[in-house]
């Protein structure tokens, strides 16, 4: 049941060695798409039949958005991995890059053989430097193999991978600025259209997936999309890894179907620490909107689920918090992040970002005014769907979660200048 | 705007830190040197002790030929650069949400306490500097922090004195 697919060499020593991965059939589909000339077409027909949507939070189908490059025209084209890995609650990648980087190789290669691209660039934050040195030490593992290079295995068709990292900045997460950061530029977001399809890294057809989805693409070559699909439920095909952190016992990631219980999740975590109550979840990483801890115990991890319960599955990052927690103060945490991670490009966003901050901050201190939470109402509602890229929406969600769920306690903070929570 | 070219090349830096650079060069087509400059940065930057000077980024530019202030723009907009000195070691801790409800605070006390520094400052001996940061990707371990390359995990006041007594 876990660990069926992108953390499938885990239980292995080492399992981060090209051998290790080589010996539960690892660039076996390469080889087989290589000697047999696959067509390309029907690469990309089973990644959508596999239901795989984008791993990195938005959760696009990864197959249509593979669809979307004219293969045959000229020129060169471009697979680009987001490894930035920044959303708050987030650690999943990190585990892909050190212990099955192999898996994310063989991923991108396929891609780019779908795609007609034989160029790649892994983007990976500038603080993983030991995912970094993983990820090089499998690349040249690879290129020594005759995985990478030119014409591979024979078969004519050349591909090159190479990292680029990060130097950290959140914003970068976002695949225009992460492109415009392998350009060497600051990392803003460009504006779209034109889509990274049609004119992506150095202006050229270029698809960009997360590491989580690339790396997925192995196995739904070997076992066929129908496999994966069926392991997930209706519009969540697969299996996905949780990040689950915070106030729990055994805090990690748990690679399990889409549509398992969010209590049997808690469960494999641990449950909650001290045996506290839990009061309140963070489906899927800081952006998505705050759920109720009663809520969520009944809620499945998938995204028709979550988004039913008003909020996203997102990257699959839980944070769960338990009942010693005030709720004020998480959200002027997070209120600051987005203010300090917004890249001021756009006025909504770069103003919008310090209001929300300033008057959460100002309700934590006990000098909130009757009329703010109308306010932050008012301002997450300017913010939300008037910005260049979705880090504004981003800041407005979980805003408005809190507000939703959590109204009552940011109220009491301003009636009485304190929190309701005891250790508040 | 100032592009520098009046220095050689091979004048610019030692022989292992261009050759080091190179390498990222190497990665991107000819005409987009200028992919390796996020590189070049960090190189540079942690062969002068972690931090970059005017001077740097300005022979990074001409490395690179690129405009200097293409690369001010550069080190100016991601946090991993540091324009004024840092300690030795570099002391990142993460205060974001996972990390927070874990004790964060508790551990940024004992390091302020212990070093006797705030974030943004550096010790007297310039041995330790402190720093705050958002997320590092690493919240199943929170409260955790980064030194240099290394990420330090479920730390506790007493993790972070071994940790401490542990470097150079
Ligand atoms: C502010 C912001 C930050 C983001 N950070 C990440 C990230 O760290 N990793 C990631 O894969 N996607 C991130 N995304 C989503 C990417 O823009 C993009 O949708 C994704 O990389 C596409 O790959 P996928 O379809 O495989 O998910 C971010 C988006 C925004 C707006
Ligand atoms: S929404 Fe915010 S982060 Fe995104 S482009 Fe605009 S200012 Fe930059
Ligand atoms: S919240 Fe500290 S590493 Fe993620």
């Amino acid at each position: 049941m876990a660990n069926e697919v992108c953390l499938r060499t885990l239980d292995l020593e080492r399992p981060w060695l090209l051998e290790q991965y080589q010996s539960r059939g690892g660039y076996e589909m390469l080889k087989k798409i290589l000697t047999e000339k696959t067509p390309p077409e029907a690469i990309i027909e089973e990644v959508k039949m596999s239901g795989l949507r984008g791993r990195g939070g938005a959760g696009f189908p990864t197959g249509l958005k593979w669809s979307f490059i004219s293969r045959n025209a000229p020129g060169q084209k471009y697979v680009v991995c987001n490894s930035d890995e920044g959303e708050p609650g987030t650690f999943k990648d990190r585990d892909i890059l050190r212990y099955n980087p192999h898996q994310l190789i063989e991923g991108m290669i396929i891609a780019g053989y779908a795609i007609g691209a034989t160029r790649g660039y892994n983007y990976i934050r500038g603080e993983f430097w030991e995912p970094y040195e993983r990820f090089e030490q499998a690349l040249e593992e690879a290129r020594n193999a005759g995985f990478l290079g030119n014409d591979l295995l024979g078969s004519g068709f050349d591909f090159e991978l190479y990292t680029h990292l990060g130097a950290g900045a959140y914003i970068c997460g976002e695949e225009t600025a992460l492109l415009e950061s392998i350009e060497g530029k600051k990392g803003q977001p460009r504006y779209k259209p034109p889509f990274p399809a049609h004119f992506g890294l150095y202006g050229r057809p270029t698809i960009i997936n997360n590491t989580e989805s690339l790396a997925s693409i192995p196995m739904i070559i070997e076992k066929g999309g129908a496999w994966f699909a069926d392991i997930g439920v209706k519009n969540s095909g697969g299996s996905k890894l949780f990040s689950i952190s915070g106030n729990i016992n055994n805090p990690g990631v748990f690679e399990i179907p889409m549509g398992t219980p969010f209590s049997e999740l808690l469960e494999m975590a641990g449950g909650v620490k001290d045996g506290r109550r839990i009061k309140a979840v963070i489906p899927g990483g800081s952006s998505s909107p705050v759920i109720p801890g009663d809520q969520m115990m009944e809620l499945n991890m998938d995204y028709d689920a979550i988004a039913a319960a008003g909020s996203m599955l997102g990257s699959g990052a839980v944070i769960v918090l338990d009942d010693t927690n005030c709720m004020v103060k998480i959200l002027e945490r997070m209120s600051y992040f987005y203010y300090e991670e917004s890249c001021g490009q756009c006025t909504p966003c770069r103003e919008g970002t310090g209001w929300l901050y300033r008057v959460v901050q100002r309700i934590e201190a006990g000098q909130g005014r009757q009329e703010d939470l109308d306010l932050l109402d008012d301002v997450a509602g300017k913010i939300s769907g008037k910005t260049i890229c979705a880090l504004g929406d981003a800041a407005a969600m979980p805003v408005q979660g809190m507000l939703r769920h959590f109204r009552d306690e940011f109220q009491y903070h301003i009636d009485h200048q304190r929190c309701m929570v005891g250790v508040g | 705007m100032t592009i520098t070219t009046a220095k050689d090349k091979t004048e610019l830096f030692a022989p292992a830190i261009r050759a080091e650079i190179d390498r990222w060069v190497a990665k991107y087509p000819p005409e987009w040197k200028q992919s390796a400059v996020m590189g070049a940065l960090m190189i540079v930057q942690d062969d002068n002790g972690g931090w970059l000077t005017t001077q740097l980024m300005d022979d990074v530019a001409a490395y690179l030929d690129m405009p200097s202030i293409a690369v001010y723009e550069v080190a100016t907009f991601y946090s991993m650069y540091e324009l004024k000195p840092v300690g030795k070691h570099k002391i990142c801790v993460c205060t974001n949400v996972s990390c927070m409800t874990n004790k964060s605070d508790i551990i940024v006390e004992h390091l302020e306490k212990k070093l006797g520094i705030s974030f943004g400052q550096i010790t007297e001996d310039g041995r330790f500097s402190l720093k705050e940061v958002e997320c590092l990707g690493a919240c199943g371990g929170a409260p955790m922090m980064q030194i240099g390359k290394q990420y330090y995990e479920n730390l506790t006041p007493e993790i972070v004195d071994a940790i401490l007594e542990g470097l150079e």
